[in-house]
């Protein structure tokens, strides 16, 4: 074997080197960063318009970069002798309805070189039963599982899938995450995205973290929950609460009364029975010492913060240290 | 049963070299296949396609198959030619126009672009499903001019017709994928049929053209479907012009067509993938 293949072949599944998109006026990836090696379970993570699908079109070939440099295993990634090594799932592309899921699968098993059997790939994606069923006549969960289908059925050493799991329920969602892992303890590299933290956390070994266009956070999936505020609690003061009632407290985005947005705490005092609102990680332990400091509260709410809150808490803190 | 099913993964591992490349043939092959399969299944091109010329021929000529047309052609012979252009450029125009576009409707094309398909596999498996639909529908429509109409002609009239109609084509199928690309997918099929219908009127597929009104009579020569039209025509010695002409007309139309599309083509890539 030639040391170039060779080289090729050891090298990144995929290399992102300064990569920005421009449409027109806006930036959807302003100096992208990034390699993804073999074996790696990555998770790409962002609020919807992060950015996500744009990167992963840009590492699919499907979209040029408008500076910088995309590799996909070593080559460019509209080249096919990359492409014969990846399935990918799409978010909103279509299939031939007038074709059968087998003779959909046949027919994407012959653009690889050494394929799954087909019976196979439709076994994996639990569309045995509907093997015989015209593309155009599936449910929802069922042609997101056509896709996935199609994606695996090439046998390919990297996965692309962009937010597979949208369209699937609960049990379809567990067992989807099982044939995941197993592929990738079989050694392939597997990237998606996903707008649920929880999906990165419970699936992938890394995750880069998209916010506007750019990599706020890229570390495990342990690492990134600690450093985002993981819970928002809300409640009414019953008295007049001083800012100094928070001194030394895990929290962030503290707002006293109003309404601000989440990240700016505007003001140093609330009025009795003011909306306070903050995110945590730690929400007890807060509430413990808040409760110790006889601050005396009622219409009192935690729950789960979600995703934009996260990542604004993420973004704050990254352009803080800039 | 209604879940992906977990179970190991039991393929080869992750190759440690480069992989192999994929046969071309096969590929070739199971794109041609799966082409045709959508055409057949799509009742829009299959239905109007197969039984729209027959429908013409049964209704307009075979009443008058046997009456001569001039010299010692009949209005059979004739008007089977005429009908036979009709049958397979609306196939290419159909096939290529409504297919094509209704892919683009349901971004069938996003994923195409994702996999590892040459771009000439695709387009090849296109262009002879189509050649293969067309010659279906030219061999239906014979067999029933023989069994039903009784038009007869020699075995070497029969075969330069069938070559005259396929070879052609070929401009149709550039004006069907510049359709595809220029109108949205929706309106496809209307400005097809529109646009197709109405050159095959004014080219005297349908009616004589010496029964047409002057200005139609004037503006014919420079259609396609005319010239096409013309090149069947030679086949039974009922042209107005050389088969030479006929082909210059052709390639100089299947040339500014493609280019038509090509630059269609360009300008989506350009919207939706740059």
């Amino acid at each position: 074997m030639n040391p170039a293949t060779d080289n090729r072949a050891n090298g990144a599944v995929v290399e992102f080197l300064g990569v920005r998109k421009v449409y027109g006026r806006t930036e959807a990836l302003r100096g992208v960063d990034l390699a993804i090696e073999r074996g790696e379970l990555v998770a790409i993570l962002g609020p919807n318009g992060a950015g996500k699908t744009i990167a992963i079109s840009c590492m699919l070939g499907l979209r040029r970069a408008t500076a910088g440099t995309v590799r996909l295993f070593g080559l460019p990634p509209t080249d096919d002798a990359a492409r014969s090594r990846r399935g990918v799932m799409l978010q909103e592309s279509g299939v031939p309805g007038q074709l059968t899921v087998r003779e959909l699968v046949e027919l994407f098993r012959a653009y690889y070189p050494t394929p799954l059997a087909a019976t196979d790939a439709i076994g994996l994606a639990g569309l045995g039963a509907q093997a015989g069923i015209t593309a155009a006549k599936l449910s929802g969960g069922q042609r997101q599982r056509l896709y996935f289908a199609l994606a695996v059925c090439g046998d390919p050493d990297a996965l692309f899938l962009d937010e597979p799991t949208v369209a699937m329920d609960v049990a379809s969602r567990r067992a989807f995450h099982e044939t995941i892992r197993s592929f990738s303890r079989a050694g392939k590299t597997i990237v998606l995205t996903t707008h649920d933290l929880d999906e990165a956390d419970q699936l992938a070994d890394r995750v880069v973290v998209i916010d506007r266009g750019r990599v706020v956070a890229d570390d495990t999936p342990a690492a990134i929950k600690a450093r985002v505020a993981g819970r928002r609690v809300s409640f009414r003061s019953v008295d007049r609460l001083d800012v100094a009632a928070f001194a030394d407290l895990p929290v962030r985005g503290l707002a006293l009364g109003g309404d601000p947005p989440v990240g700016a705490a505007s003001e140093t005092r609330s009025d009795p029975g003011a909306l306070v609102r903050f995110l945590s990680t730690e929400p007890e332990s807060v509430l413990g010492t808040l409760f110790a400091r006889g601050v005396r509260v009622c219409d009192l709410e935690v729950v789960g913060a979600d995703l934009e809150e996260a990542f604004l808490s993420l973004t704050s803190e990254r352009e803080g240290r800039q | 049963m209604s879940t992906i099913t977990a179970r190991a993964w039991t393929s080869k591992p992750a190759s440690s070299s480069v992989a192999p490349t994929t046969p071309l043939l096969p590929m070739l092959w199971m794109q041609t296949k799966a082409q045709a399969r959508v055409f057949w299944r799509t009742p829009a091109v299959s239905l109007t396609g197969l039984l729209m010329p027959l429908m013409l021929l049964v209704f307009f000529v075979l009443p008058h198959a046997r009456e001569p047309w001039q010299g010692s052609i009949s209005v059979g012979a004739y008007m089977l030619a005429a009908i036979g252009a009709y049958a397979v450029s609306s196939v290419m125009v159909f096939n290529f126009g409504v297919t094509v576009a209704m892919e683009r409707g349901q971004k069938v094309d996003l994923l195409m672009r994702a996999m590892p398909l040459p771009g000439w596999v695709f387009l090849a498996a296109r262009v002879i499903g189509a050649l293969v639909f067309g010659a279906v529908a030219m061999a239906l429509l014979f067999a029933v001019a023989i069994g039903l109409g009784g038009i007869t002609l020699d075995l070497a009239t029969w075969i330069s017709l069938t070559w005259r109609l396929l070879v052609g084509a070929l401009p149709f199928i550039g004006f069907g994928f510049a359709i595809a690309y220029l109108a949205s997918p929706s309106a496809a099929p209307a400005v097809a049929n529109l646009l197709f219908i109405g050159l095959a009127f004014a080219s005297g597929m349908f009616v004589r053209l010496d029964q047409m009104p002057g200005f139609l009579r004037a503006i014919a020569p420079l259609l396609p479907t005319y010239h096409y039209a013309q090149l069947a025509w030679g086949a039974i010695g009922a042209a107005n012009e050389s088969g030479a002409a006929s082909v210059g007309w052709l390639a100089g139309y299947t040339v500014v067509l493609f280019a038509l599309a090509g630059w269609a083509y360009r300008r989506e890539t350009l919207r939706r993938f740059a």
